[in-house]
């Protein structure tokens, strides 16, 4: 067993993990979305209040905003090294990650709702 | 922050032009990149141009009869001339690699050649790897043992055992790897690089190594391992035809498997 403590590992397997996860998120994601807009508003608003689509978005908000903010971190480290303007940035894009995150749920839920 | 500016005397300027006195049309210019720390100049890019007719098949050959007959201030470092010390690796053509391993005709037009890249330069195409040594010291590669072998006797491995370090042990240490990559280039500090990393897992591949959990601890680590991008510049470079990424890829499986 080992008694690390670095959080290298577990970074580097969630970021496998989420990226595997949009791939068929994606997947149903990019065509479901052209398909709606083939239609009018009122096609758009029945796809988007279905439950199993606003779960989907749901599933694919979470991950996306999860696996960009995993992806941004390690940019930062690779490229900024002050070590004061790189937690600084890191703190950032996590806070703006959730924002963005919490922002996007709530748009799907207010539309599911509407 | 990157340093996306040049320091300066970074600045390549033109050299001296040393052409060829002969009549003879199999010839070859070749470019090489000159820095000396003894006078405050730019380096530069002295160009000889040489009778292939005259001059042995490998770029070293070249180089040789460079230092020989037309400038013997070149310097470079080499030694075996067949690619087992490691020690006259370069960038040639754009990518690193041994000279004494790369074939002049494998070159199209002028050969250019540059210290290998990204590293502090000592002179002309001597870089300094006093860095890398100690990174490669920093992994202990040396065999760790509690347990003592049979007296008189040799620590045995099966056929399967041995096996999984073929494709590691050959490794020559000419770094041509580790200064190809972009991750080292940045935080070649902190980021132990594909050659350290390589030898790290022929050490943690090793049947007979009895500290593997510790060599796995040691490398856990943001920065020592986990800069690794796997783009591959390494193995795409490596002179010996040898795959760093795998490696660096066996050692995250390792470290996955065990948790």
């Amino acid at each position: 067993m080992n008694s690390v403590k670095s959080p290298a590992l577990g970074h580097w397997k969630l970021q496998r993990i989420s990226a595997l996860a949009m791939i068929p998120l994606v997947m149903w994601f990019i065509p479901s979305l052209l398909f709606s807009l083939l239609g009018n508003y009122a096609d758009a608003l029945v796809w988007f209040q279905s439950p199993f689509n606003t779960t989907g978005l749901f599933l694919l908000f979470i991950t996306l905003f999860f696996h960009a903010s995993l992806g941004l971190q390690v940019v930062i480290e690779d490229y900024v090294h002050n070590e004061g303007l790189k937690i600084a940035s890191i703190i950032l894009i996590k806070l703006l990650s959730i924002l963005l995150g919490v922002l996007s749920l709530l748009c799907v839920l207010k539309i599911y709702l509407s | 922050m990157a340093e996306f500016a040049l320091p300066k005397h970074s600045k390549v300027v033109k050299g001296i032009d040393y052409p060829l006195d002969t009549d003879s049309t199999n010839t070859r210019k070749v470019n090489v990149y000159r820095w000396s720390p003894d006078d405050d100049e730019n380096p530069r890019l002295d160009s000889y141009t040489i009778d292939l007719d005259k001059c042995g098949p490998m770029v070293l050959d070249a180089l040789i009869k460079i230092k020989q007959e037309i400038d013997s201030s070149l310097t470079f470092r080499r030694s075996c001339r067949e690619g087992i010390c490691g020690s006259c690796s370069m960038n040639i053509d754009g990518t690193n690699t041994l000279a004494c391993l790369k074939s002049i005709e494998d070159i199209e037009g002028e050969i250019n050649i540059y210290p290998l890249p990204h590293m502090e330069v000592v002179k002309d195409l001597v870089p300094d790897l006093s860095k890398a040594y100690e990174q490669l010291t920093s992994i202990k590669p040396w065999l760790q043992s509690n347990s003592n072998p049979e007296e008189g006797k040799s620590r045995k491995q099966t056929p399967n055992q041995r096996e999984k370090i073929d494709g590691l042990w050959e490794c020559v240490l000419c770094f041509s790897c580790s200064t190809s990559c972009p991750s080292y280039w940045w935080n070649g500090d902190k980021y132990l690089g594909p050659a350290v990393l390589l030898q790290a897992y022929r050490w943690i591949a090793d049947s007979r190594d009895e500290n593997t959990n510790e060599r796995l601890d040691d490398l856990e680590d943001s920065f020592k391992l986990y800069r690794c991008h796997t783009i591959m510049n390494c193995t795409k470079t490596c002179p010996k035809g040898l795959n760093p990424a795998k490696a660096i890829g066996e050692i995250k499986k390792l470290q996955l498997e065990r948790k």
